[in-house]
């Protein structure tokens, strides 16, 4: 077995919170009043939420047990593909809580929020020079609402000029996301396959390029981890029919300091501050999707903008008429942005670049050294990820499923599965450049066992996993007859 | 870099298995014309250290608490956030896990998520809630574009008093697909002219938030008949979740979705990001509810357990026909308000709610009592709106005595020049009220 595997932990059992505590019990300080009390009518009152009453140390055990069934990055290899799962650096925890930052109210006059001002504005000119983009808004809240932005701006673009178009080209390695932020501006999505090899076909996009189509959302590098060499002919193409290039940066940190994102034709991009710039998912948030977008889409960037004024201080403006509106409520997610500040000081120019090359270093010894094992969908060399496929392993009925699940016996958390959905089965890996040679060879080790079990023993595989809290769940009934609350 | 593992050694021994001579030849692959030309220009990079002093003084000049008082709330409010809750939230198997995608590996987030879904009803008086949204703001353009997907009508009422940044994002997710938005009038109480509606239809909602923006309690009972008269759906909401401990939640009210901002739940203030978007809504519209819902269910061994569930409703599955764009939310800000809502408890909920609206009560008497003309008589939880005196620059004056005291009007509501929204909670002491008062009127 494999040496990573250990003994299984101590996992305790946890009631649910309604289940716990006693009527009368509180963990909470809550300060004595020194003033009169003033009770509000008894119309308008009520008993207060139906709240479980426990102690300080109920509540401490009872996330601290349901701390240990879950498996984090401080865990181990997490090598869920397009998700960037990198080490998160403990320094920006600290950046982020120190008082000044954390407890800071985002209507405070200007004047008392200088250091928040700068530190958004730096962060928006580093992006910018990271992606070799002219402007940037930090507003949107995940990379979904920074799809979300990138499309309403294009949608004003074209609108000022007169122009209301109706589709929108997707190709099929695409994230969902893309599509349905596309629908929220009425857009219908034109599917484009991409070649054999595994990208798009200039010409495949001459065919539905037209003027009634808004543009083109692309993921570069895409979804099977391979850069879209003929990106900058296809934006020729749809920039010579009055659409523009969208890119989705969710796969940026194959390509910081080695790819100039404006040089090749895109006019708007997303950034996941959550992937590429570490700062922690949080088990699926918060993110933040900055938006940076060429000089002649600046006008339409969300507002408020940040500005510098001539006496050297900064502001928020509202002053921008063409602007796509407002996407959060206040200025973004700032806790976010305090730790990829802190992130991209830590690592400077060099860092990040280094950072890059060894994501696509670890990408590329993973798909070499498991390419005999597992079936390789494009045999080519890859940027951040690979993606792999179980057509080795249908002869004794094992799915990617299976080999997902047995992973987790072994210490790991699976790749990112049936995704892309061009591959069938597909198992897509993306190790990060934070792992290192032993833990890659650990895991090819155990992806080689899990092999050699499906060949061998495949009920082994049907049964994982083993070792986590619970086995396999009964997802269809969930759905079926969901219950949502207790 | 302290964190690449990688050795000289490793980076050799790995491109030898790669084929490659180099790291740079990993990239051989890209065309010429996409490389980037010149070395990015940043800063160099800083030690940890460096990097502490860096951040340190870069926040000094933030006006925070103790050294400012400051009774702006507006959508963000200070309250006094448990060690507890800091302290569990940052537990690194929580914060540094992606979305429960694998279930089994997941659990921890699953049933922490599923009981904020379930405590997060209770609040709000609903069957059903997301796993969570941004922010209060999305949640309420997410709860008209539900309406809209509902009932097939594609205008929707909002109230006027609905927070005002709240509306100009729902405008910015609803005007691009062609949705109308009508807007409810104010009166002169500071509440809602729901009268507005009389006779119309053809509306998929309409929209009020209580506490208002202004801090005035609405009456959400005769809201609610009036909307359900006219064949609409009521959408009710809040920006502070602190007023639910001691108010009629809105579901029992009559609201059919439900959204409001759980900032107040134990969540940093954090220069306004990120909240917690909070939605529910009765059980009719679970399958029309956008973003993750959790579930539980069990595994093949009988044992309880939880699973993301009615994924078809979800951008990955249904594309452009989802119910919503919406992927990553704000997971750890629901998982940080459970911490917060289990700490308090039924009794200590009300207890601190009751605490927030005695504070304000307090402040508010005391700028009757020295003459300030307070423009709403309606009821109010811990927010109200005071006028200062026209050309006595109160405001400036206090902002040189490090109090903040309130948010100007004026922007918003341009009737209402020189009116300040204020706002008291639980970490406001007496002391701070009078010092206010005093350097007010001196």
């Amino acid at each position: 077995m494999n040496e990573s595997l250990g003994a299984s932990g101590l996992i305790l059992n946890e009631k649910l919170l309604w289940e716990k505590g006693k009527k009368g019990r509180c963990g909470f300080s809550i300060p004595k009043s020194d003033v009169p009390s003033s009770p509000l009518h008894p119309d308008l009152t009520g008993d207060g939420p139906d709240f479980p009453e426990l102690s300080e140390v109920d509540v401490v055990r009872h996330y601290t047990r349901l701390s240990t069934w879950n498996f984090g990055v401080d865990t181990g290899m997490y090598p869920l593909g397009s998700c960037t799962m990198k080490y998160s650096p403990k320094t920006n925890e600290r950046q982020a809580g120190i008082p000044g930052f954390s407890s800071s109210h985002p209507l405070l006059p200007a004047a008392l929020c200088q250091g928040a001002l700068r530190l958004m504005a730096e962060l928006e000119i580093f992006l910018a020079e990271i992606t070799g983009m002219d402007a940037v808004s930090l507003q949107p809240g995940a990379g979904a609402h920074g799809e979300l932005a990138g499309i309403l701006i294009v949608h004003a673009f074209l609108k000022q000029r007169g122009l209301s178009r109706s589709r929108i080209i997707i190709p099929d390695t695409a994230h969902g996301t893309n599509p349905a932020s596309a629908a929220l501006c009425g857009y219908k999505p034109v599917s484009v396959k991409s070649n054999p090899e595994g990208i798009l076909a200039p010409e495949d996009i001459a065919a539905v390029m037209d003027e009634d189509t808004a543009g083109i959302m692309l993921t570069n590098p895409n979804t099977i981890g391979l850069f879209e060499d003929n990106i900058a002919e296809i934006a020729e193409i749809v920039h010579a029919k009055g659409g523009l290039v969208y890119a989705d940066g969710a796969n940026m940190n194959a390509v910081m300091g080695i790819v100039d994102m404006g040089r090749i034709g895109v006019d708007v991009l997303h950034l996941n501050l959550h992937k590429t710039f570490s700062s922690p998912h949080g088990g699926g948030g918060p993110g933040s999707g900055p938006v940076c977008v060429k000089k002649h889409l600046e006008p339409f960037l969300p507002i408020p903008r940040i500005i510098l004024k001539d006496d050297g201080k900064f502001e928020f403006s509202e002053d921008f008429p063409d602007s796509v509106g407002k996407l959060l409520t206040f200025h973004g997610h700032f806790g976010v942005m305090v730790r990829a500040y802190s992130y991209i000081l830590s690592m400077g120019a060099d860092g990040l670049k280094t950072a890059s090359r060894l994501a696509v270093l670890n990408a590329n010894y993973l798909k070499e050294r498991l390419k005999d094992t597992f079936h390789l969908a494009y045999d080519r060399p890859c940027m951040h990820e690979s993606v792999f496929s179980d057509r080795n392993q249908q002869a004794t009925k094992i799915s990617t499923l299976d080999i997902a699940k047995r992973l987790m016996d072994y210490g790991y958390h699976p790749p990112t599965i049936y995704f892309p959905l061009v591959v069938p089965g597909a198992l897509m890996i993306e190790p990060t450049e934070t792992e290192s040679k032993e833990d890659l060879d650990q895991f090819v080790y155990a992806m080689k066992q899990i092999a050699e079990e499906a060949a061998k023993t495949p009920g082994v595989l049907k049964e994982a996993p083993v070792r986590c809290k619970v086995r396999r769940l009964d997802e269809a009934t969930a759905a079926r007859k969901p219950c949502l609350t207790g | 870099m302290r964190y690449f593992p990688h050795t000289k050694e490793d980076i050799q021994q790995m491109l030898e298995v790669i084929g490659a001579d180099s790291l740079e030849s990993l990239f051989s692959c890209i065309p010429e014309e996409c490389l980037m030309n010149h070395e990015m220009n940043l800063p160099f990079a800083m030690s940890e250290w460096e990097l502490n002093h860096h951040m340190d003084d870069l926040s000094a000049g933030m006006a925070v608490s103790p050294g400012y008082r400051i009774f702006i709330g507006a959508g963000r409010y200070d309250h006094y956030i448990p060690a507890t809750v800091s302290s569990l939230k940052m537990r690194s198997e929580f914060l540094t896990a992606y979305t429960p995608y694998q279930p089994e590996i997941s659990q921890g987030t699953l049933q922490a998520i599923y009981e904020y879904q379930s405590l997060a009803a209770r609040l709000m008086g609903v069957d059903v809630v997301t796993a969570s949204h941004y922010d209060g703001a999305t949640a309420f353009a997410e709860a008209l574009l539900m309406a809209v997907r509902k009932t097939g009508l594609r205008r929707v009422a909002v109230s006027r008093l609905v927070h005002p940044l709240y509306r100009r994002v729902a405008r910015t997710y609803l005007e691009p697909a062609g949705i109308e938005i009508k807007e409810l009038p104010m009166l002169e109480s500071g509440l809602t002219d729901i009268s507005a509606m009389d006779g119309s239809k053809d509306f998929a909602a309409v929209a009020i938030q209580s506490p208002n923006f202004l801090g005035c309690i609405e009456d959400l009972k005769k809201a609610g008949e009036k909307t359900h008269e006219i064949g609409a759906l009521f959408i009710a909401g809040f920006t502070e979740a602190i007023a639910y401990g001691v108010l009629k939640n809105p579901g029992s009210l009559g609201a059919d979705i439900v959204f409001g901002e759980g900032q107040s739940l134990g969540i940093p203030m954090a220069f306004g990001g990120p909240g917690l978007g909070m939605l529910g809504a009765t059980s009719e519209h679970t399958r029309n509810l956008p973003g993750r819902l959790i579930g539980k269910t069990m595994d093949i061994d009988g044992r309880p357990g939880f699973v993301l569930t009615l994924a078809t409703r979800e951008q990955h599955i249904r594309r452009e026909k989802a119910t919503s764009n919406i992927c990553t939310n704000n997971s750890h800000c629901a998982l940080t308000a459970a911490i917060y809502m289990a700490s308090l408890g039924r009794s200590g909920f009300r207890e601190l709610a009751s605490l927030n609206h005695d504070k304000a009560a307090y402040l508010r008497k005391q700028f009757a009592s020295h003459g300030f003309r307070l423009p709403f008589d309606s009821l109010f939880f811990n927010e109200f709106v005071v006028e200062f005196p026209e050309g006595e620059a109160i405001y400036e004056r206090l902002l040189d005595k490090k109090i903040v005291p309130g948010l100007s009007l004026f922007s918003y509501y341009p009737e209402l020049s020189n009116c300040y929204l204020i706002c008291v909670t639980e970490t406001t002491s007496k002391d701070d009220m009078d010092m206010l008062i005093r350097e007010a009127i001196s």
